[in-house]
């Protein structure tokens, strides 16, 4: 029972009360000194029950950067089997097949980017743009395009071609849609 | 019992015969404790006194270890001399995510000898990270000519070479339940190897196998197989085909659809609706990989009953998923993936006001760039419409203290509480400070009675908190400690002061050799284990 008491007396008790956030808010001792070698230092994640999420100091790391998730052991917690279907599924999307695609528009000063994967149809897309450049793109129809409209949404495809939004079937414009120009005035009233 | 008579029957522990004056005949006792199912109020049965003691281990029929190592089949079998039923759980729950030695332990092989000499008449197996080798399920499906039941979960070591053993061999299998494990997938000519005269098979899982099987043994498999209730398909099984099997099994209260995105021309599309609305009896619904939004209506019939809905291998948007839980009135469990984002939560916590479990699973967490998914918006919502709340996983992009007070007030009955805040070095985003309160609000290190299991990584724990709960340890299952700040020397104290206790350590290469780098604690009657790998070492 002594050795039990003298060992706790002698142990700087600050060092594990329970702090749950960034360093920098309170004088943090550099415990992770004594840490191991392995990269995971800079995760936050859970423990069951009882416990609840612990972050780590990240604020440290600003000279090396924290290593690709995926290499760290243990993290995210999430169980072989879904993480290999994510990972999966990331290898069969590849190259082309719905990523993050640029959208220009005419007279803005600088480029964006959305992902084709989020939208699961035309009108989905248009509302999208629509909210994202503050206009109004308006219906499409295939004799006219977007007549009417002071806009016109084109993409360019694989074969470097720049093609009207909204011809061809939806599953077909995510595979070959490299990049988003959305027309404006006389050049895309132009377009039929 | 009158206490009187307890007292003389303790008296007359040795005396048989004055006991059986006193108390039931033991028949009696025998039949009626048969019916007790529950181990909690068994083990309270047992402790009476000594008739009671015999009279209970000579009834039960199921045992639950719920740590392999806390005792040794030997143990087990003499004192529980019918057993029909066995549930063993084996390595540390982070061996799920690669943290425990792939050589770690857990091996049912010698379980399987023992229950071949002592209980011949095993009918159920059900295990949960054991390691587990084909020689082993060939073994077990020779030698237990009444085998009924298998149930694998978070196992490995073993392949579909395996399965091929017991599909062969188990004359009388009523279940065969494999769930997520490390298994080795080889093909699935497995499925054929059910003989054509098998009808007896009520649960059939192969959800989580990759490859692709035989359907039209599988048809012909169900076709026969008249009493099947649970199905679980994999992704190789498409939606037509799914159409042609449901057709032949209305009655199934459990559905594991295989790939759920198919191009169906209209009438496919009907058929599939009319043969799911014919599901009356189902309870609970999964699989559902890759689902089409536009398909889900095909699924609203079927959702009248349904308890437990699995969407987590869907990545559906809010509006989606807000249409679909229209149709589940009576859901208690739900998983789902974090693309429903706080809107399709929103809509959980008007629709579902008896969900109990709720498991939000990230679908992209590997991709730093993509910030959505759901924040504490959507966890506040759904503890607002479900007071019965008390199992949560829950993977986000940000949490506050205040969400959590708020979330913890809401659902008072809370068992499970898992958080995982995505984004790394993430405060309360609102307030910036760290998430102290939120710990407090939910649990306490010293202030849980019940605590069972207690599993802490990376966090600033030093060896005073390791020993500041020696009396608790006995009452708990086990401790896990990972990159904390234990030493070798508080693991030593722990292991002195706790003969009851196994105090492993698993050290990791090149780390300071007086850092304990992953602490596994756990209570046991079978003393320390003996086939533990050179990585780990018992004080």
């Amino acid at each position: 029972m002594e050795t039990r008491v003298n060992y706790k007396n002698e142990l700087n008790l600050m060092a594990t009360e329970l702090r749950l956030g960034l360093p920098g808010s309170d004088d943090k001792p550099s415990i992770r000194n004594n840490k191991r070698n392995s990269p995971d230092i800079s995760e936050d994640y859970s423990s069951s029950k009882s416990s609840s999420s612990i972050t780590m100091p990240g604020d440290d790391d600003q000279d090396s950067p924290p290593p690709a998730k995926e290499q760290v052991v243990g993290w995210p917690p999430i169980r072989s089997y879904r993480r290999n279907c994510i990972q999966n599924t990331k290898k069969n999307k590849g190259e082309g097949t719905g990523m993050y695609v640029k959208v220009s528009m005419d007279g803005a000063p600088y480029l964006r980017k959305i992902d084709l994967r989020v939208y699961k149809s035309y009108p989905q897309l248009l509302k999208a743009l629509e909210t994202m450049f503050k206009l109004t793109i308006g219906e499409y129809s295939e004799r006219e395009g977007y007549n009417g409209s002071d806009y016109a949404p084109t993409y360019e495809d694989k074969d470097g071609d720049w093609m009207l939004v909204g011809d061809v079937p939806w599953e077909m414009f995510v595979c070959c849609c490299k990049r988003l120009r959305i027309m404006k005035g006389s050049e895309a009233r132009g377009i039929v | 019992m009158e206490t009187s008579e307890l007292k003389r029957s303790k008296d007359s522990v040795n005396s048989y015969e004055s006991a059986r004056r006193s108390s039931f005949p033991d028949e009696v006792l025998e039949r009626v404790l048969f019916l007790l199912k529950s181990h909690r109020d068994r083990s309270s049965v047992s402790l009476v006194c000594k008739d009671w003691y015999n009279a209970e281990r000579w009834s039960r029929t199921h045992v639950f270890i719920g740590n392999c190592y806390s005792v040794s089949p030997e143990i087990v079998a003499r004192r529980f001399p019918r057993i029909r039923s066995v549930t063993l759980k084996g390595k540390p729950r982070f061996s799920d995510f690669n943290l425990v030695p792939e050589n770690w332990g857990a091996d049912i092989h010698a379980w399987l000898v023992v229950f071949a000499a002592k209980f011949p008449f095993l009918e159920e197996l059900r295990l949960k990270r054991m390691a587990i080798s084909d020689e082993s399920l060939e073994f077990l499906a020779v030698s237990f000519p009444n085998f009924k039941a298998l149930s694998l979960l978070s196992c490995d070591g073993f392949s579909t070479n395996g399965l091929a053993a017991i599909a062969t061999h188990c004359k009388n299998l009523i279940e065969l339940d494999i769930q997520e494990n490390g298994i080795d997938d080889i093909g699935g000519s497995w499925l054929s190897c059910f003989p054509e005269s098998f009808t007896t098979l009520e649960v059939l899982n192969f959800a989580n196998l990759t490859s692709d099987i035989n359907f039209d043994t599988l048809e012909k498999l169900v076709g026969r197989c008249k009493s099947m209730r649970v199905l679980k398909l994999n992704r190789s099984v498409s939606l037509e085909q799914l159409q042609r099997l449901l057709v032949n099994a209305p009655r199934l209260a459990e559905l594991g659809t295989g790939l759920f995105s198919q191009e169906l021309t209209i009438r496919e599309y009907e058929e599939l609706e009319s043969a799911l609305s014919h599901c009356k009896n189902m309870h609970t619904l999964s699989g559902l990989w890759d689902a089409k939004g536009i398909y889900l209506p095909a699924l609203y019939l079927a959702c009248t009953h349904l308890t437990f809905l699995n969407l987590s291998y869907a990545a559906l948007q809010s509006v989606e998923v807000a249409k679909l839980l229209a149709h589940c009135p009576r859901l208690k469990r739900l998983w789902v993936l974090d693309t429903v984002e706080d809107k399709g939560l929103e809509a959980v916590g008007l629709n579902c006001p008896l969900l109990e479990e709720l498991r939000v699973f990230p679908a992209d967490p590997f991709d730093d760039e993509i910030v959505h998914g759901v924040t504490d918006a959507g966890f506040v919502a759904v503890s607002f419409g479900c007071p019965r709340l008390h199992y949560v996983l829950y993977f986000c992009s940000q949490m506050t203290n205040a969400a959590v007070a708020t979330i913890v007030q809401n659902c008072p009955d809370f068992t499970h509480f898992r958080l995982c805040i995505m984004n790394p070095g993430q405060p309360d985003y609102l307030t910036n400070e760290p998430m102290d309160e939120a710990f407090g609000a939910v649990c306490v290190l010293s202030g849980c009675p019940k605590l069972r299991k207690l599993e802490i990584r990376d966090c600033p724990f030093g060896n005073a908190a390791l020993l500041s709960g020696l009396e608790k340890y006995e009452s708990m299952r086990s401790l896990w400690m990972s990159a904390c700040n234990v030493t070798m020397n508080g693991c030593r104290l722990l292991a002195r002061e706790m003969p009851w206790l196994n105090v492993e350590v698993m050290k990791e290469d090149g780390s300071d050799d007086s850092q304990a780098d992953k602490v596994y604690v756990y209570r046991s009657i079978a003393g320390p284990r003996r086939d533990s790998p050179p990585s780990v070492l018992t004080l």
